[in-house]
């Protein structure tokens, strides 16, 4: 038997232990997301009833399973029943779910929302299984598959769940075998311009030289996505194992993971996983008894948007500033120090065990043609469901947005796919299939894969000048086309914001986004004008109402709103009196208040005291400025 | 600080530094790929990349103070100036925008009296903007220190701020 099998039987035995575990198991997920949500608290207040009852109950702590609308998730299993879905926990809940099941035996099921156990299970009371939940029923869970379900810390779960099979039948087939099997497969790099991963190790496998390099992008610094900081933290060998798969194909001797600083407990889950790896074998000389040596270093990202791009992410790893230069020579040929180097993404890296394991054709029953596998995007912005979901390629927008994310409160406006460097599609899309090329021919791009949902209440044009903001500010500067282009286009949209818009000012956004796009070396630059430029073509008439009319329907732009008071609904409770900043609202108690708008800085604060006070309620308003001719006459 | 203390420091020979500074360069070979990892090692100790460090690492990797200032200067991650107490970060990720984070932290900064890079007088709290702490879910996000507060509102940011001495 091998060094493995043995290693194999092992893991197996100590995860059906934990599975048929005689005393109740506790799942409390504490990924960032979880413990930002209080997770922490959660876990504190099991560990202190536990205590008190003199109960004996194993606590795991696992990784993010996806809808962060549930946070903090805990489940419960205790002995002869499935585990149990518990949502927004809190450190009372808690005491009270884990009392009344391991105390009395009662599980409490008001607070579950579903259940892992088999279909039939009965005494459920009507929950559904977690999987059937309308979030999770239509997603197909690869890459994700581990994320919620093992202790991320422990290698043997990962193990015990079939992983490390896809890195030994690499080893088994040989190098060729395995770049043969991902070009079948048809996988495209999920970091976001989608070029076919085949391709790139090929040319470096090929490339002359001793010493290669491969690298993990871990720099996920679209603001508003985290698809690769969940993947890390809740299942950090499935990226390692597809990291020493992509290394034994392009022959690299050596391994970088380049992290941001911000992800730091996804930094501290890859260093105890790489040191669980080289005690298993699976990391330093003669891996697995295969001739085959890899080391892997973490580099840790000091916050710059820019080195998500290849050749400046080369620069930073070099201790240099992060500018991109311009290719070829291609990294696959001259990268790293000069050497042949390999960067691909997260993600893809963690779809490669998955092919290894269960082959090409497996791979491609899931997607479309062209697009095969599937792609996980974190949901955010105004959802009903938020999270971090996986789907098959060509679902369409529509099923994602309100079959899976239960749509906004309010109607639903817009979605950015792709992150700043993507674009904004209105509602005709919602039929578009997600894939690669029907993005881009709506003028967006798949990008690394935030979805960003927009409602009503969202002024596209603010959003569009936010995003050019933040690409602006991360331009490294070398273009100039990027460097002054994005900064004049940043002050025009500035001005529309403010109701200083000039007639000519749209055409003028159109055309400089055109030259910055084109001008630029890196996809920093050629997609910065990404935003502005689908918005000015799906959303063109909000462009011209604050253009024209100085008014901005979403009610976002300060310059363009006002505050007030609405005497009939006002009952005088001072409590927004007590909270203004400036004195702006003053009047005396039982009486509708009065708010001077030459004093209101705008901060909201009113707004959301009155907003949130079940006496009061909506008494304050927030308003276009703009006057409808009745309101003028008045 | 007596004026003797001041001037050793000036010559960058404190005794209690140069421990500092053997203890971080220890863990380097002294290749230029080093470089970034040190400056994240001297800011985790220091809070800050004092002028002092910059001397000392350009000696350590024989590079010039100029292109040590080029790259630290270029990531966001560095900064020159101490910080205070208790460092406040507001999200401004996507999520959090149209969820109102540029409210918040207009909030801050007239609660405090502070500009984002900056620290208040008493150096009880500085601020900083950030592109994205990854809790796109809960926003609006304030990270203060190590933690992480999530659906934050105007109201509540000010009792917020206050439980940080």
């Amino acid at each position: 038997m091998s060094d493995f099998e043995k290693k194999r039987k092992q893991a197996q035995k100590r995860w059906d232990s934990l599975q048929a575990s005689k005393v109740p198991v506790i799942y409390i997920g504490t990924a960032s997301c979880g413990t930002a949500a209080g997770a922490m608290e959660v876990l504190q207040s099991v560990d202190e009833t536990l205590k008190k009852n003199r109960l004996k109950a194993k606590i795991v702590q696992v990784g993010c399973i996806g809808p962060c609308y549930l946070e903090p998730l805990m489940d419960v299993a205790v002995p002869g029943q499935p585990r149990i879905s518990y949502a927004n926990m809190n450190q009372h809940k808690a005491k009270r779910v884990i009392e009344s099941y391991l105390v009395k035996g009662d599980p409490f099921l008001q607070f579950a929302v579903g259940h892992f156990g088999d279909e039939g299970w009965q005494s459920g009371n009507g929950i559904p299984r977690f999987f059937d939940l309308p979030m999770l029923k239509p997603q197909v869970r690869m890459v994700l598959r581990n994320c919620g379900i093992i202790d991320p810390e422990e290698i043997d779960h990962y193990i015990a769940t079939q992983g490390y099979e896809g890195i030994m039948n690499a080893l088994k087939k040989g190098p060729e075998a395995v770049i043969a099997e991902i070009k079948d497969a048809g996988l495209r790099g999920r970091g976001g311009a989608g070029f076919p991963a085949y391709k790139k190790w090929e040319i470096c496998r090929a490339a002359p030289g001793e010493t290669k390099y491969m690298i993990c992008n871990a720099d996920e610094g679209d603001p508003g996505a985290f698809m690769n900081r969940s993947l890390i933290e809740g299942d950090p060998h499935a990226v390692l194992e597809g990291l020493l798969i992509a290394a034994y194909a392009i022959g690299a001797s050596h391994g970088y993971i380049y992290i941001r600083a911000e992800y730091p407990l996804a930094i501290a889950r890859l260093k105890k996983a790489i040191s669980q790896m080289r005690e298993y074998g699976f990391l330093g000389e003669n891996i697995q008894n295969s001739a085959f040596d890899f080391d892997i270093t973490i580099k840790e990202g000091a916050g710059a948007f820019v080195c998500g791009e290849e050749t400046a992410l080369i620069g930073s790893i070099e201790g240099k500033r992060g500018m991109p230069k311009s290719r070829p020579p291609f990294p696959a040929v001259s990268g790293l120090y000069g050497m042949p180097t390999i960067i691909n993404n997260v993600e893809t890296l963690g779809t490669l065990p998955n092919i290894l394991r269960n082959g090409a054709s497996w791979f491609k029953q899931y997607g479309t043609q062209g697009n095969h596998g599937t792609k996980t995007f974190s949901l955010v912005g105004k959802i009903r469901r938020s999270g971090l979901i996986e789907v098959p390629l060509g679902m369409t927008l529509r099923k994602i947005i309100f079959d899976i994310g239960g749509g906004s409160n309010k109607p639903f406006k817009a979605v950015q796919t792709g992150g700043p460097s993507g674009g904004c599609l209105s509602e005709e899309f919602l039929d578009t299939p997600i894939d690669y090329e029907s993005l881009a021919a709506a003028g967006s791009i798949m990008g690394s894969g935030g979805l960003i949902v927009m409602d009503e209440d969202t002024g596209v044009v603010d959003v569009a000048r936010y995003f050019l903001d933040f690409t602006q500010k991360e331009s490294c500067g070398k273009c100039s086309p990027c460097r002054v282009g994005s900064r004049h286009m940043v002050e025009i949209l500035e001005r529309i914001t403010k109701g200083e818009g000039q007639p000519d000012d749209l055409p003028k956004l159109e055309t400089l986004g055109e030259t910055v796009r084109r001008g630029s070396l890196c996809g920093l630059g050629q997609t910065a004008p990404n935003p502005v430029l689908t918005t000015l073509r799906y959303f063109r008439p909000e462009y011209l109402l604050h253009v024209k009319e100085k008014h901005c329907p979403a009610t976002v732009c300060n310059e363009l709103i006002e505050y007030r008071v609405i005497p009939d609904k006002c009952t005088g409770c001072q409590r927004c009196v007590n909270v203004c900043p400036t004195g702006a609202i003053t009047g005396p108690r039982a009486e509708p208040h009065n708010l001077d708008p030459s004093k209101c800085i705008k901060c909201r604060a009113c707004y959301e005291i009155c907003r949130f006070d079940a006496i009061a309620g909506d008494a304050i308003i927030i308003r276009s400025r703009r006057r409808t001719a009745d309101e003028q006459a008045e | 600080m007596t004026k003797k203390r001041t001037a050793r420091r000036r010559s960058g020979k404190d005794p209690a530094r140069d421990k500092h500074f053997a203890r971080i360069f220890s863990e380097f070979r002294g290749e230029e790929g080093d470089l970034i990892p040190i400056l994240q090692k001297t800011q985790e100790r220091f809070g800050f990349i004092p002028r002092e460090a910059v001397r000392r690492i350009a000696r350590f990797l024989k590079i010039s103070e100029n292109q040590i200032y080029g790259v630290a200067s270029f990531y966001s991650q560095f900064r020159f100036t101490a910080p205070g107490r208790n460092s406040i970060k507001v999200c401004l990720g996507t999520a959090c925008h149209v969820r109102g984070g540029q409210i918040l932290c207009d909030a801050v900064e007239r609660e405090l009296d502070l500009k984002p890079g900056g620290t208040t007088e008493d150096r009880r709290y500085d601020l900083e903007r950030v592109a994205c702490l990854g809790c796109c879910a809960l926003a609006p996000v304030v990270q203060v220190n190590a933690d992480i507060h999530s659906r934050m509102t105007v109201i509540r940011l000010k009792e917020t701020l206050d439980k940080y001495e």
